[in-house]
């Protein structure tokens, strides 16, 4: 007992340290399009706040069970499409309005997601990810073939508002993502702290094990996956909204299934801010090469380099890495008699820091 | 009354028999022993009657109730748990997590029961302490040594407080010291009202703790009865000694 | 009728090309456990140095297999050592990720070196055909059927007939006991993610002949190849052959009876209907690790 004492005080001053950084970077969210108003700024804020919600959404399966989806983009897509056929076969006019239909555009991702979940996760590790790429590709080829209902390769025009004009256009897009990021990381927060959630880390640690002690592995999987998808879609109706035309091979695209996986990654595996933190480092940075590069594909080049440096040089991605400096960094000063005196632990991708485990459940 | 009955249970692998027709019971309160030489199939039994494996055929009654093909998990909630050999926990949950884990009824309270954590893990602690393993809560269960992890093995299945609990070789790879730690704490276990059923090859280990025990060769339980009766039966020394 | 086995014929001849390809992939899943995103990229990549030897050195494009297939294997050699060996944790899912990452960037460099414009390599057999029993058969189907089937045969050879091939056999069925019988895993793996890449440049060849190409072309020829190994059974070459060749009759079929634009989408449907019916694949052995 006295090892959850002596660790329960430092962790406090994290902890408030961390409410202080969050709070700023909220305020910071909440005022951008004050401070920043030209439509450069605003356009790749919409994008960065869009990967902040995939990379965390994608997190919720990727991260917590392990299963790693390499076709989120297949709830991307389907998302902006449902909601780009909603808007056009309801009439809609162009306004806040059609934001309603994000929800439904979600829940309609949901009973999809339950499909492919379904048959996804009767396999394991491996073939699951080949099995989310092929769905994937899938839903690609059905944008493409279905011609009568999506357009197929000549694409879905969306209305959008004339009134929107000049700097607003991309303001209520950008409160619209900020939203959703929001909530995807409520979301990942709640779950996280939920015996749900630890039934996840679970089965991401040994899912045989999981088992065998009640955890009903099957239907927690097909759970986060269908969280994780709803959120996706969501974000991909909003996405929708905001680009106004879809091609089945941009809403579908295999980049962004995999840039929220690098992001999550960058971040760290299985923790709530680490997608947050690789969203806000690499989308900029990839807006920025695609802006300069695009027409030669050498930000494709970039793109690779900084996956393999991430995956090879910083496995664990940067959270827990930073997480550990502090914590050894504090047990050095600290030099007392500390809990199992174990903290520097072999460690592997997507563990969250030691210190945080234990004062997450050192409250009540 | 028994309280896990086991009747004819069988499978085999490709063109292997490993439990051939077995029948075998678990008398409720007692802490039975299974043993037999090594490919024997008690380990394919502890896979059949948690669920792991399924039966090709055969019935297994816990309590009142046919559990056989049903999964690992509902088994788990109906009060079967199972600890496995060489003591696997999960490496990147601390000990105290790991203790957490376990569920009874999961579902969709789990995913809302967010800070409910106060009740049961003050009982985690104090299973800890119960196993002389308390210091180590905010320990990975990747970093604990193999004696520790088996003793948070053995303390996590409790946690939902099984009826009856299948241990594979509790006290294989042990030293003397621990292994008479653990012998004491299944004994102290069992008379707070939890059913053992253990697998072991470790002689003194079985006939010290064990109020019966079950020989199985060759797929089929051979004999059974107390441990110094079937210390003493021929059939026993037979298929120990394969003559 | 006689469209639909035509259509059969050409299925036998494609898949040749789609079982040589997939035989590499799944052979480096078998040896290491890893899947290789990246695999279509390299076919791609393998299609465009011949291209390159076509036209620089107008060399035939089968011709240039001489000199592509050594470079492709040093290359498959060389990734293993630099990604995928130093990955120690999660290799599973962690080497999903380089591989595909090695993929963007053949196709980011491939776009720079040769635009995204398609190309095709040419030769005098892509087009001149000959006639069986009022079959119209182009020589270059014939060609790279044979081409894939020498090529299989030998790599068959290779893992059934030497001591080689008997160490990757062991490293596939247990990495741990070939290990301690005394085989060097750690080069088995280097040399076994080699010769899928150097197969993954014969193929490219004959998928550059029949089809048109750009460096964004190899996400299309994953998708295939992942599921055809799935079918077939993660790690089983005998698997991954029979399933191309059912991939790719089923998809020639449909293309006449239905129409070409749900030719594709045979493939998923045929995933979907395995994945229900038998998730391990055909050849496949059902995982369940360690209990």
């Amino acid at each position: 007992m006295s090892g959850t004492r002596t660790l329960a005080i430092t962790p406090g001053r994290v902890t408030a340290l961390k409410g202080l950084a969050m709070l700023l970077v909220a305020i910071l969210a909440l005022i951008l399009p004050l401070i920043a108003p030209d439509p450069a700024t605003t356009g790749m804020a919409v994008f960065t706040v869009m990967y902040i919600g995939l990379a965390s959404a994608w997190n919720i399966m990727g991260g917590y069970t392990g299963y790693i989806s390499l076709g989120h983009a297949a709830f991307f897509g389907f998302g902006a499409y449902s909601f780009g056929l909603m808007i056009n076969h309801l009439n809609m006019a162009p306004g806040y309005l059609p934001f309603v239909l994000v929800p439904v555009a979600g829940l309609l991702t949901a009973a999809l997601a339950v499909g492919i979940g379904w048959v996804a996760l009767r396999t394991r590790a491996a073939t699951f990810v080949i099995v989310t790429i092929a769905f994937m590709f899938m839903l690609q080829l059905l944008g493409e073939n279905l011609v009568k209902l999506t357009g197929g390769g000549a694409g879905l025009a969306l209305p959008y508002s004339h009134d929107w004009g000049g700097d607003f256009f991309n303001i209520p897009y950008y409160y619209a993502m900020l939203a959703l990021a929001v909530l995807t990381i409520g979301v990942s927060w709640w779950i996280r702290r939920s015996k749900f959630g630890l039934g996840l880390l679970a089965i991401r640690d040994d899912e045989d094990k999981a088992l065998a002690v009640g955890v009903p592995t099957r239907s927690f999987k097909l759970t986060a996956f269908v969280i994780s998808a709803v959120l996706v879609g969501m974000i991909g109706a909003v996405y929708a909204y905001y680009v106004t035309y879809l091609y089945p091979q941009f809403a579908f695209d295999p980049l962004i299934g995999i840039s929220m996986v690098l992001m999550a990654f960058l971040g760290g595996l299985g923790t709530v801010s680490g997608p947050v933190i690789g969203a806000l480092l690499l989308e900029p940075a990839q807006m920025e090469f695609a802006y300069r590069f695009g027409a030669s594909r050498l930000y494709l080049v970039f793109y690779a380099a900084v996956f393999l440096i991430v995956i090879l040089l910083l496995p664990r991605g940067i959270v827990p890495s930073v997480a550990d400096l502090v914590h050894s960094w504090r047990r050095r000063r600290q030099a007392g008699p500390t809990a199992g005196g174990s903290r520097n632990a072999p460690v592997s991708a997507g563990e969250e820091p030691p210190a945080t485990a234990q004062q997450r459940l050192a409250s009540p | 009354m028994s309280l896990l009955e086991v009747k004819d249970l069988s499978k085999r692998f490709g063109g292997v028999v490993a439990v051939d027709s077995c029948s075998l019971s678990v008398p409720a309160g007692s802490i039975t022993g299974l043993i037999g030489p090594n490919g024997s199939g008690k380990t394919t039994i502890f896979n059949l009657v948690t669920g792991f494996i399924a039966p090709d055929g055969g019935e297994v009654h816990f309590k009142t109730r046919s559990i056989a093909g049903l999964g690992p998990d509902r088994i788990y909630a109906l009060g079967i748990g199972r600890t496995f050999q060489l003591a696997r926990i999960f490496p990147r949950l601390t000990a105290l997590e790991n203790m957490l884990v376990p569920v009874r009824r999961a579902g969709l309270r789990a995913l809302l029961s967010q800070g409910q954590w106060g009740h049961e893990k003050e009982r985690a602690m104090e299973m800890l302490a119960f196993m002389d393993i308390s210091q180590v809560a905010g320990t990975l269960g990747g970093a604990l040594s193999y004696g520790q992890r088996k003793l948070l093995e053995l303390a996590a299945v409790m946690m939902a407080g099984p009826e009856l609990v299948l241990l594979d070789e509790p006290a294989g790879g042990v030293n003397p010291a621990l292994l008479e730690r653990i012998a004491e704490r299944i004994r102290q276990l069992n008379q707070q009202g939890t059913t053992f059923l253990l697998v072991e090859h470790n002689m003194g280990f079985v006939m010290n703790l064990c109020h019966e025990v079950v020989v199985v060769h060759q797929g089929r339980a051979i004999a059974k009865g107390n441990p110094r009766e079937v210390r003493e039966n021929p059939a026993v020394l037979d298929a120990y000694l394969g003559t | 009728m006689t469209l639909v086995i035509e259509a059969a014929v050409l299925g036998v001849l494609t898949g040749g090309v789609y079982a040589l390809m997939a035989s590499g992939l799944t052979l480096i899943f078998g040896v290491m456990r890893i899947i290789n995103v990246g695999h279509g990229a390299l076919v791609v990549l393998g299609a465009y140095l011949s291209f390159a030897l076509f036209r620089s050195l107008h060399m035939d494009p089968f011709l240039s297999l001489v000199v592509t297939m050594p470079v492709m294997f040093a290359l498959g050699v060389v990734l293993q050592l630099v990604f995928i060996r130093p990955l120690k944790t999660d290799r599973e899912a962690l080497s999903v990720l380089v591989t595909y990452a090695l993929a963007l960037g053949i196709e980011g460099v491939l776009g720079y070196v040769f635009t995204t414009n398609f190309v095709e390599l040419r030769a005098w057999y892509e087009t001149a055909s000959f006639e069986v029993f009022g079959f119209h058969i182009t020589w270059v189907y014939v060609f790279g059927f044979a081409l894939c089937l020498t090529i299989l045969g030998a790599l068959f050879l290779m893992l059934y007939r030497t001591s080689f091939g008997g160490a990757i056999r062991a490293t596939m069925l247990n990495r741990t006991a070939a290990q301690l019988i005394g085989v060097d895993v750690d080069r088995v793996a280097a040399i076994a993610f080699g010769i899928g890449v150097a197969t993954a440049a014969a193929g490219g060849v004959v998928f550059g002949i029949t089809n048109a190409f750009n460096p964004g072309s190899h996400y299309d020829l994953i998708s295939r190849l992942l599921t055809i190994i799935v079918l077939g059974g993660l790690g089983s070459l005998r698997g991954a052959v029979i399933a191309a060749l059912i991939m790719l009759v089923s998809e020639d079929i449909t293309q006449v009876l239905i129409s070409p634009v749900w030719a594709n989408f045979v493939f998923f449907v045929i995933l979907v209907v395995i994945l229900i019916v038998r998730p391990q694949g055909l050849y496949g052995v059902r995982v369940r690790d360690r209990i």
